[in-house]
């Protein structure tokens, strides 16, 4: 369904493009304006929407810095867990963490060394943040990607089809079940399918393993093989619970072209019903699909803690967990910027990229 | 959801009066008996188109029977059925005559703490929800109304808080307090308002361009006067789909957030009650029946108040096209 899409997408900004390197003008919306015009009208936008970006992105630097210190409890006690420590032993511990500096201080500090990429050092883990993150990005990238890959596909073309046959049986109980599972809380669903299909009840063998990423016991292809074993249950539970949005918005953009001339048009030109919406539709349908497309990508990531959290997957989500319970403070602070930094630049790019492909916006 | 950011269309009494109401019966009126009149009308033009809508029905019957359980569960089960000693099952037992849905760790009936559950579920789910919505709606008017740099700043804040990613902040939140049901109200309400914020401002910019407003002022009538009369009222069907929205991600929230720990570990609650599943080892022992109702009923309410927030929404806005 989306490769028919694509081509009348990237039609769309193929023709922005050639306005801006200078080529012959097109017809369309662009060409009435001067080229420079518009193009200057464009970076002035994008400009605003990275500012905006960088501002936000700022805000939520400060906001992990000083929510994370009301935790209540000291980190250093919290780090030697109860064994007998002298005073000048927690003075050096405080002196290598930097918590002997007045508030304001450690702050500029953080920012300082966050602007480079260093986010200090993690207290449990006694190694650098940046270096967990970096270990555990992969593993998270990797189930949220296919999940995400698989979650649009489906959304898209259900939706499509729940809204071509809009008040048909079909339509209802594609809706109703898209609406059951998104109402269902992610890591009960993820326990449920652990218990009927990797612990196993009654005649139900055990099928997939209970958690982890890999056996680590296997190599080259048996390896991947291993690894696509242990991510079916988690990428089933993110896809059940998150593709009901994609389906909804997909299926409300296309029911409100339905009644459009254009698709009329189409009929009256002969065309199978099947290639009206395939070739006229749903391609103009995509385009308020495609801003949810970004969001989703970047509230999956954060979405994924709690499935993580169940299935022991060894990426951001359980790492956010894990540092929560001590408070491990450069690695909560860390993430939590992680977090919402992928929301963030997600929602930008959207925005940057939704005017190239739908002309009538934002010029 | 994007579909809920279309602006629904006013329910406004006097946009478009009902043909069949004779208008002579009504002798000379205060105007606030007036308002009144047109008011009840259009609850009840309201509620006949709401009544097309099969789901919205549904979810509003099975809404009726929780919040009925919810009410007469301590006449139901007594208080007792919470107590860890005094509990009457042996540890993990699976479901009998005497325990239908068997028994958790200390032999307590899980029949009964799924019922003492559902009090705090729905309670946790209103009050935040209605946390959140009145936030969202005092900053949406205020914004809409008061244009300027108070515009200005407020929207910029809204629009930071609307890309922080809700479950993060809400964990960081709970976290960071103590661990209590107001607290979770709180992570709840505070981290969910932008977008009713967002939705309510873009309704008040509507209403504000209306000849009726600028009579109102020409006639004298200050900020409050405009803003609680004129704009309040039209911005009210649109904050109720909204509120029964965030209701249910409230409480899909809440036993989130009972399930990582993070609430108060000494009140029962569905999202509690799987927090203990897992940790008694429900899930590698195979007692899928510890874990299967408490997570069934998150999502029938969850669904009901799903099911009820988009007939509201469809029937404010039938371009939505909500199936029937």
């Amino acid at each position: 369904m989306s490769s028919e899409s694509t081509p009348a997408l990237l039609k769309g900004a193929a023709g922005v493009e050639s306005t801006e390197s200078g080529g012959p003008a097109p017809a369309g919306p662009s060409a009435r304006s001067p080229r420079s015009r518009s193009t200057a009208a464009y970076a002035r936008y994008a400009a605003g929407k990275l500012a905006g970006a960088a501002v936000s992105l700022f805000a939520v630097l400060v906001t992990s810095f000083f929510l994370f210190r009301l935790i209540p409890g000291d980190p250093v006690k919290q780090m030697t867990g109860g064994r007998q420590v002298s005073t000048e032993q927690i003075a050096a511990m405080r002196r290598e963490f930097g918590l002997d500096l007045p508030l304001w201080e450690q702050f500029t500090q953080y920012c300082g060394k966050a602007l480079t990429g260093d986010f200090g050092t993690s207290y449990q883990f006694r190694a650098p943040v940046v270096d967990k993150i970096a270990e555990a990005l992969p593993a998270t990238l990797l189930l949220t990607g296919t999940a995400f890959v698989i979650y649009t596909l489906l959304g898209i073309w259900l939706g499509a089809r729940s809204a071509w046959r809009n008040g048909s049986a079909g339509d209802r109980a594609n809706t109703a079940f898209a609406l059951t599972l998104y109402s269902v809380p992610s890591f009960w669903l993820g326990l449920l399918l652990i218990i009927t299909l990797s612990v196993g009840i009654g005649p139900i063998p055990g099928l997939f393993p209970t958690g982890g990423m890999e056996s680590g016991d296997t190599e080259g292809f048996d390896r991947v093989l291993d690894i696509a074993h242990h991510m079916v249950l988690p990428v089933v539970t993110l896809v059940a619970v998150e593709y009901a949005r994609t389906l909804l918005v997909m299926r409300s953009s296309l029911l409100d072209e339905m009644g459009s001339d254009y698709l009329t048009t189409a009929r009256a030109k002969g065309l199978r019903d099947d290639l009206v919406r395939r070739k006229h539709a749903v391609p103009n349908a995509m385009l308020p699909t495609v801003t949810l497309l970004f969001v989703n990508l970047g509230t999956t990531v954060a979405g994924a803690i709690l499935v993580e959290t169940v299935f022991s997957w060894p990426g951001l989500g359980g790492l956010f967990y894990q540092a929560l319970s001590v408070p491990d403070l450069p690695l909560v602070q860390a993430l939590f910027f992680v977090f919402a930094a992928a929301v963030i630049l997600m929602n930008t790019l959207a925005d940057v990229i939704y005017p190239l492909l739908d002309p009538r916006v934002g010029r | 959801m994007t579909t809920s950011m279309q602006k629904p269309e006013p329910l406004e009494p006097d946009a478009r009066k009902p043909s069949g109401q004779p208008e002579k019966v009504v002798p000379v009126q205060s105007p606030r008996a007036l308002t009144r009149a047109r008011r009840r009308q259009a609850v009840a033009r309201f509620w006949r188109q709401y009544r097309t809508h099969r789901a919205g029905l549904v979810g509003l019957a099975v809404l009726a029977v929780i919040a009925l359980l919810a009410l007469t569960a301590p006449l139901l089960v007594g208080a007792d059925s919470q107590s860890v000693t005094s509990a009457p099952g042996g540890p993990m037992e699976a479901p009998s005559g005497e325990f239908p849905l068997g028994t958790d760790q200390f032999g307590r009936s899980l029949l009964a703490l799924m019922l003492w559950g559902t009090r705090v579920s729905l309670t946790v789910g209103l009050l935040a929800a209605f946390l959140s919505v009145a936030i969202g709606t005092l900053i949406g008017i205020t914004a809409g109304h008061f244009k300027g740099w108070y515009a200005t700043v407020v929207m910029r804040i809204t629009d930071w808080f609307l890309v922080m990613p809700t479950l993060v902040l809400a964990i960081a939140l709970a976290t960071v307090l103590s661990r209590s049901v107001w607290t979770t109200i709180l992570a709840i309400g505070v981290t969910t308002w932008p977008t009713t914020a967002r939705l309510v401002r873009a309704q008040t910019l509507s209403v504000e361009s209306r000849p009726y407003i600028e009579r109102s002022r020409a006639l004298g009538g200050g900020h409050r006067h405009i803003m609680s009369r004129h704009v309040l009222p039209n911005v009210m069907p649109l904050v109720l789909a909204q509120t029964t929205l965030v209701i249910s991600t409230a409480i899909l929230t809440e036993a989130t957030l009972a399930f990582l720990g993070l609430s108060d570990p000494t009140i029962v609650s569905w999202g509690g009650l799987l927090q203990d599943a897992r940790e008694a080892g429900a899930v590698s022992s195979g007692n899928w029946w510890y874990l299967a109702p408490p997570g069934l009923a998150i999502a029938v309410v969850a669904l009901a108040f799903t099911l009820c927030g988009r007939a509201i929404e469809s029937v404010l806005n039938p371009k939505l096209g909500v199936s029937r």
